[in-house]
C-alpha cells in the first residue's frame, strides 16, 4: 500500500470500502494529522485521526454494551460536533445504521422519524435534545436509551435510561482493551452494500422518507468528488450545516473519510463568521441563502462606509466584474484590466476575502436551490471559486459538477464522474450510478416508484441538457403548471427570479389553472429594514414594516423588472406576475409552511392562505387574514393585519428576441 | 433539586438610613440563606436599591448593623463587600462601553489577581500563567451565558439584554457566595426575560450561589424566588415564601393591589 505523505492524490485505497475500514486505515497512514477540530471555551481543540479512531471504538463498544446489534438504528440529534460524527461511525462498526435528525425540528416532529426508524438508542448533544426526547418518549416505545454529550443541566436528571457519552466511552474503552478482537471482527464483517446511513427526506410532498444509502454509494461519491476537485488530506472544511442533511453528510464525513481531510466544527451557531475567519477553510459549501446573507451584510456595511472607502469599493467591484471570472477562469484578460485587478486585490478584494474567511478557498459549491447569476458573479470576480453541483439525498448530493474553468452561470454543470444522465420525454431528469440509494426504509412502493426498470432514479425536477453537455435546471416536473390559456407555468424559476433581489426573501407564485400569475411575497427584514432606515421611513417591527406603502413600492418596481424580464423570453412571457402582497409574516419551517431546508410547501401554503389567494384573483385591493405562529419553544401566538394588493405593470411580449 | 437552603448567611439586623430629612430605610431586618433565591419587592421609591446599597457598602447605613457568616459589620463598604464575596449587577448596566465583552468579564477577576503591577506590564512568567487561567474561567462563563458569538464585541455595540447578560458574567466572574442582582430584567422583553430566568436558576443551581434580587416583574419573582421580602415606603410590610406574600392583606393593598 502506497500513500503520498500529504497534498493531493491521498486518496484512501479502493480496499477501504466501509467509512469504519477508512478510518482505521487514516489512523495508521496519517495518524497524527488532525481528523477534527472544535472550538471549546474559546480555544481550537483538535483530533488527530489515532485519537479519533480509539474514541469512535470506545464509543462502539460502550453501544454494543447497551444491546445496539447489527442492523440496528442509531438515533443522533445536535449541532455538528466531534463526537456525533464519531457516533456516526461508531454505530457503522457495529453494522448500524445511524440515522441523524435536524436539530432544530419541535420534538413532535422527531416522532415521526423516531418511531419510523424505530431507533432503540439515541445519541443527543444537550440538555435541549434531552428534553424534547423526555417529552415524546410515551409514543416512542422502541427508545430505550438516551446518550447525551454534553452533561451541563442534566446533573438532577435521575432517570436510568439517561447516560453520559464519557462514562459510555470510558466503558467502551475498557471493554474494548480486554477483548479487541470483538470489534475487529464486527468490522470485518461490514459489507460495501450494507446500508450505511439513513436521511429523512424533508418531505415537499408527503410523510418523510428514509434514504437509505450504503457505504459503496457514498464513497463512490465522495472518491467522485474529491477526485474532481483535486481534495486531499491538507484540505480544511467548516461543517455548519445540520448532519441531517445529505450535503453534511457527503462533505464533512465521506469526502473527509475518503480525502482524509480536517473537520472543523464551530463554536456554536452564531460563531459561525468567526470561526471561518480563524480556520480560513480550503474547501467551503454553503447554500445559496448563505451567500446571499453574506453578500447583503457585506453591501450594509459598505453604505454605512465612509465616502472614500465606499468610491475605492464601487470602483474595484466595477473592474473585478469586467474582467474576475475570466482571470479566474484563466482567460485571456487585457494588461491594464490584469494590472487594475492586481491593485484592486491589494486593496479591496484580500481584505474582502479575508473578513468573510475565504481567503484561503480553493473550491467552493452551493446547491439547494437556483442561485442568483448577479450573486454567483460577484463572488467569482473577487477571486472565489463558488461552483454549482446538482443532486438530491437519493443520489447522495452527486449528480452534477461545474468543472473549473467552464463555468456556466445558468446551468449545474457536466455529470459528475461515473454518472449516467437521461432527460425523460416529460421533461424529467432521470439519474443512474454507483451514488443511487438503495431503498426507501420500509417503502419498497415508494422504492419502485422512483427508480424505473432500467435502473434510473427518477428525479422528480424539470431540466434540459444544452448544447455542451451542460444540465440546466428549469423546476420541480410536478410543480410546472399550465395558465388557461395554455402557457406554460414554472413557479420556481418565477419565484426564484424575485428571490434574486435582496429585498424579497421568500416568494410564492400561484397560476396553474388560472388565467393570470399571482405572488406572495416576504420581505427581507435586515435589508428592508436597513433601506427604511437610511430614508427615515419609522416602523416597528416586521409586520408594520411589510405593510409600509413605501415598502410596497419598493416591492414593486422588482416585480416589474421581472416582468420586464419575463417578456424577452417567448417561452415564459405569459406568466408575468399581475398582481401580488407582501405576506405579514415570515413563512417558516416551524409554522410547516416551509421544509426545514427552506423549501416552499406550495400546497400547504395555498390551503392556508385560501382566503389571500381568492383575494388576489377576486380583484380586491385588500385582505384581513389573521395567523396562527408557533414559536421555538412551542408557544402560539397570533400575528394580524390588513394587507394592501397591488397590480404590478406588465409588459408586451418581445417576440423574436427569445432565445 | 439537589440544592439545599442552608444557614443563614446575611443578617440585616435593624437596618435605618436616611438622606438629611428624606427616610430611605426604617429598622429594617431580614435574613438571607445560603443557597437560596431572596426577592426584595415593592413600589418605585420603595428603597430597593437603597437596600442592595446597604448590603454591598455603598450607603452606611445611620442605624443597623450587617451580619455577614456570623461577622458583624457595621461599617461595610465595597471593597470589603467584594472581598467578603458579594457581587452586583446594576440596574443601569456598569459596564466598560469601549471594551470587548471579554475584558469587560475579565474586570471582574481584577480582585482574584495575584500578579504585581511590574509583571503585568511585562507579561512575565507568573503573570502570564496567572492570565491564562482566568481566561480559562472567564471563557467558561461566557460559555454559560451563551454569548460566544460577541467575545470579542465592543460591549457599546450590543443590545442592552446582551448588556445585562454580560453585566451578569463580570459578576460571576468574581465567583461570589451571594449575588445582589438590581432589577436584572428591566426593560426586557418576554423571551429575553424567559433567558435571564433560566440562567439566574442555573447560576443558583450549579454553583449554590446565593442569590438576592430586586425585580418588578411580579410574574418572575413569584416563579423564581425562594422568599420575598416587601418593602413600602422603606418598611417592610412583608416577608416569607410567595405564596404567603401573595397572600398578604398589607401586601395586596400597597403593591399588588395597586398594579393588578
Amino acid at each position: 500500500m502506497t500513500v503520498a505523505s500529504s497534498g493531493q492524490a491521498t486518496l484512501a485505497p479502493d480496499s477501504q470500502d466501509t467509512f469504519p475500514r477508512l478510518l482505521l486505515a487514516h489512523a495508521r497512514v496519517r495518524g497524527d494529522r488532525p481528523a477534527m477540530r472544535e472550538k471549546d471555551l474559546g480555544i481550537w481543540q483538535s483530533w488527530t485521526w489515532a485519537e479519533a479512531a480509539r474514541e469512535v471504538r470506545g464509543m462502539a463498544c460502550g453501544l454494543a454494551e447497551l444491546g445496539f446489534k447489527r442492523g440496528d438504528r442509531l438515533g443522533i440529534i445536535g449541532d455538528n460536533r466531534p463526537r456525533l460524527y464519531w457516533a456516526m461511525c461508531a454505530a457503522q462498526m457495529l453494522g448500524g445504521i445511524p440515522v441523524p435528525m435536524y436539530q432544530d425540528a419541535v420534538a413532535q416532529e422527531m416522532t415521526f422519524v423516531l418511531q419510523d426508524a424505530g431507533i432503540h438508542i439515541a445519541i443527543v448533544e444537550d440538555q435541549e435534545q434531552v428534553d424534547k426526547l423526555l417529552e415524546v418518549k410515551d409514543q416512542c416505545p422502541d427508545l430505550l436509551h438516551i446518550i447525551y454529550d454534553d452533561p451541563r443541566g442534566l446533573r438532577h436528571y435521575s432517570q436510568t435510561f439517561l447516560h453520559g457519552l464519557d462514562e459510555l466511552i470510558a466503558a467502551g474503552t475498557i471493554h474494548d482493551r480486554n477483548h479487541a478482537d470483538f470489534l475487529d471482527q464486527e468490522i470485518a464483517q461490514g459489507q460495501p452494500d450494507d446500508t450505511a446511513i439513513m436521511l429523512y427526506t424533508s418531505g415537499t410532498t408527503g410523510k418523510p422518507k428514509g434514504v437509505c444509502q450504503t457505504h459503496g454509494a457514498l464513497i463512490a461519491a465522495a472518491r467522485g468528488g474529491c477526485g474532481f476537485d483535486q481534495l486531499g488530506d491538507t484540505d480544511e472544511v467548516l461543517s455548519y450545516l445540520p448532519m441531517a442533511w445529505v450535503g453534511d453528510n457527503l462533505f464533512s464525513y465521506a469526502q473527509a473519510l475518503v480525502a482524509g481531510f480536517t473537520v472543523n466544527c464551530p463554536e456554536s451557531g452564531d460563531t459561525v463568521m468567526t470561526d471561518m475567519r480563524e480556520i480560513g477553510p480550503t474547501f467551503y459549501f454553503a447554500p445559496p441563502r448563505v451567500f446571499e446573507n453574506l453578500l447583503t451584510q457585506v453591501m450594509i456595511r459598505m453604505e454605512d462606509a465612509g465616502a472614500l472607502k465606499r468610491r475605492m469599493f464601487h470602483a474595484f467591484m466595477d473592474v473585478a466584474k469586467r474582467c474576475g471570472a475570466d482571470i479566474l477562469d484563466g482567460k485571456p484578460v487585457a494588461g491594464k484590466d490584469r494590472f487594475l485587478y492586481a491593485l484592486g486585490q491589494l486593496f479591496v478584494y484580500g481584505p474582502l476575502k479575508n473578513v468573510l474567511g475565504m481567503t484561503r478557498i480553493r473550491v467552493a459549491y452551493t446547491a439547494g436551490a437556483a442561485i442568483g447569476p448577479d450573486l454567483f458573479r460577484f463572488y467569482r470576480s473577487i477571486g472565489i471559486n463558488l461552483k454549482q453541483l446538482y443532486g438530491q439525498t437519493e443520489t447522495c448530493a452527486y449528480v452534477c459538477l461545474q468543472p473549473d474553468g467552464k463555468i456556466k452561470f445558468d446551468s449545474v454543470g457536466l455529470p459528475a464522474p461515473g454518472v449516467e444522465i437521461k432527460i425523460a420525454a416529460n421533461g424529467e431528469i432521470l439519474v443512474r450510478g454507483p451514488m443511487l440509494l438503495k431503498e426507501y426504509y420500509q417503502r419498497p412502493d415508494a422504492t419502485a416508484e422512483s427508480i424505473n426498470a432500467e435502473g434510473y432514479f427518477m428525479t422528480g425536477d424539470a431540466g434540459f441538457l444544452d448544447e455542451d453537455g451542460h444540465l440546466k435546471i428549469i423546476d420541480r416536473a410536478k410543480d410546472v403548471g399550465k395558465l388557461t390559456n395554455g402557457a406554460m407555468f414554472a413557479p420556481n424559476y418565477i419565484e426564484n427570479k424575485l428571490k434574486f433581489f435582496p429585498y424579497i426573501k421568500e416568494a410564492v407564485a400561484f397560476g396553474h389553472d388560472r388565467a393570470m400569475v399571482c405572488a406572495f411575497v416576504n420581505i427581507d427584514m435586515g435589508a428592508v429594514g436597513n433601506w427604511a432606515e437610511r430614508r427615515g421611513i419609522p416602523y416597528s417591527g416586521y409586520v408594520d414594516l411589510a405593510g409600509k406603502p413605501e415598502v410596497l413600492q419598493l416591492i414593486q418596481e422588482c416585480i416589474e423588472q421581472v416582468n420586464a424580464e419575463l417578456a424577452h423570453d417567448a417561452m415564459v412571457a405569459a406568466t408575468q406576475v399581475h398582481r401580488f402582497l407582501v405576506l405579514h409574516k415570515e413563512l417558516d419551517p416551524d409554522d410547516d409552511e416551509l421544509t426545514r431546508t427552506r423549501k416552499v410547501r406550495r400546497n400547504f401554503i395555498s390551503e392556508k392562505y385560501a382566503v389571500l389567494i381568492d383575494a388576489l384573483y377576486g380583484g380586491k385591493q385588500n385582505q384581513f387574514i389573521e395567523t396562527e405562529v408557533k414559536f421555538e419553544d412551542g408557544r402560539k401566538g397570533k400575528v394580524a393585519a390588513d394587507l394592501q394588493i397591488r397590480d404590478a405593470r406588465i409588459f408586451p411580449t418581445m417576440q423574436g428576441r427569445a432565445a | 433539586m439537589a440544592r439545599e437552603i442552608g444557614d443563614i448567611i446575611l443578617d440585616l439586623k435593624g437596618v435605618s438610613l436616611s438622606f438629611g430629612g428624606v427616610k430611605a430605610l426604617t429598622d429594617i431586618s431580614f435574613d438571607v440563606r445560603e443557597h437560596e433565591i431572596r426577592a426584595i419587592i415593592g413600589p418605585n421609591g420603595a428603597g430597593k436599591s437603597s437596600m442592595l446599597n446597604v448590603i454591598n457598602g455603598v450607603y452606611r447605613p445611620q442605624e443597623g448593623e450587617i451580619v455577614l457568616r456570623g461577622e458583624h459589620f457595621s461599617k461595610m463598604n465595597p471593597y470589603k463587600a467584594a472581598c467578603a464575596g458579594i457581587a452586583r449587577t446594576f440596574q443601569n448596566i456598569a459596564l466598560f462601553k469601549g471594551m470587548s465583552v471579554l475584558d469587560n468579564i475579565m474586570t471582574g477577576r481584577t480582585l482574584k489577581m495575584k500578579a504585581n503591577l511590574l509583571q503585568q506590564a511585562f507579561r512575565l512568567g507568573a503573570a502570564e500563567r496567572e492570565e491564562l487561567a482566568h481566561r480559562a474561567k472567564v471563557e467558561e462563563i461566557i460559555d454559560f451565558l451563551e454569548i460566544q458569538h460577541i467575545r470579542k464585541t465592543p460591549v457599546g455595540r450590543l443590545p442592552y439584554g446582551l448588556q445585562k447578560r454580560v453585566d451578569l458574567g463580570r459578576a460571576l466572574a468574581m465567583e461570589p457566595q451571594i449575588l445582589l442582582l438590581d432589577e436584572p430584567m428591566a426593560g426586557m422583553n418576554v423571551e429575553e426575560k424567559q433567558d435571564m430566568s433560566r440562567f439566574i436558576l442555573d447560576v443558583n443551581d450549579q454553583f449554590g450561589t446565593t442569590i438576592v434580587l430586586i425585580e418588578h416583574d411580579m410574574g418572575v419573582v413569584m416563579d423564581i424566588s425562594d422568599r420575598v421580602v416587601v418593602l413600602d415606603y422603606g418598611k417592610k410590610i412583608g416577608d416569607g415564601t410567595p405564596d404567603e406574600v401573595r397572600a398578604n392583606p398589607e401586601v395586596i393593598s400597597a403593591y399588588l393591589g395597586a398594579s393588578h
